[in-house]
């Protein structure tokens, strides 16, 4: 069970629901949440190689994964801030609903 | 008694994972999310990186996934269920597609001979991913601070009162 293979099909698992979910919701915040899974199945992936590909000097996928939190977190803030300006504008967070530019 | 708990984590990730994208109800999926993430964390502990997981749990539990609930309930009424998904037919396109996607990534994995090195318990992870940040990864480190900074003051930009 604790092998490098069994962590990388979860990582695999978690990187399909969270494109299903990105693919078939209409809310912001839910596209928002199939990201956040999309990004923990690759940081999963990171920390997994760390720990059984024999690197562990400097723990760089660790440190990496560390940087793809950071980066998630700015990311959520702005992305909430953007949903939130959409709501006030359209009053709907439905994503396909806000198609003032489409030509 | 270790493998028991590691599929006990691993089932829990992969139900709470298939809520989070199917749950009718935004506020069931935020809930979710929150299994899946400390799911996450647990898995995190088995492969030696318990600095990982405390900053999953602080950051993501604490921080993103409170920050989605406020963005739930800013921009839901509560009371009422909605419909979050799009129409049937692009649903079941959609399962499809990510089905293949599976199928493929799975046969990759299992076809793929992976070299294993050797695997040491390391005493403690924090004090090497410090002294890592601070010296091989400095500018790295400095640029994830300059892109925080970014990150929070076009938040507070965008989502002022008057919509200039």
């Amino acid at each position: 069970m604790d092998s490098l293979q069994s962590y990388l099909f979860l990582s695999i698992i978690l990187f399909c629901f969270g494109l299903y979910g990105v693919m078939t919701r209409r809310n912001g915040v839910a596209i928002l949440m199939g990201i956040e899974l999309i990004l923990n199945s690759a940081n999963l992936n990171l920390v997994a190689f760390n720990r059984f590909g024999g690197l562990s000097e400097l723990l760089p996928g660790h440190v990496f994964a560390l940087f793809v939190i950071i980066m998630a977190a700015s990311e959520a803030a702005v992305a909430l801030a953007i949903i939130i300006n959409l709501y006030k504008t359209f009053h709907t967070v439905n994503v396909d609903e806000a198609h003032e530019m489409r030509g | 008694m270790g493998n028991v708990v590691f599929i006990g984590v691993a089932v829990l990730v992969v139900v709470s994972a298939f809520f989070v994208v199917t749950a009718r109800n935004l506020v069931y999926s935020a809930v979710a999310l929150m299994g899946t993430l400390f799911g996450v964390a647990g898995l995190y502990v088995f492969l030696y990186a318990d600095f990982m997981a405390a900053v999953q749990i602080v950051i993501y539990v604490g921080g993103i996934l409170v920050l989605i609930i406020f963005g739930v309930m800013l921009t839901n009424k509560i009371a009422t269920p909605v419909l979050i998904q799009t129409s049937m037919p692009n649903r079941a396109l959609a399962a499809v597609v990510v089905f293949l996607i599976f199928l493929g990534l799975t046969t990759l994995l299992f076809r793929t001979p992976w070299h294993e090195g050797a695997t040491v318990a390391p005493e403690g992870t924090v004090a090497t991913i410090g002294q890592a940040l601070l010296t091989k990864y400095l500018i790295h480190f400095e640029v994830a601070g300059v892109l925080l900074l970014l990150a929070l003051l076009g938040a507070a930009y965008l989502s002022r009162r008057e919509n200039g």
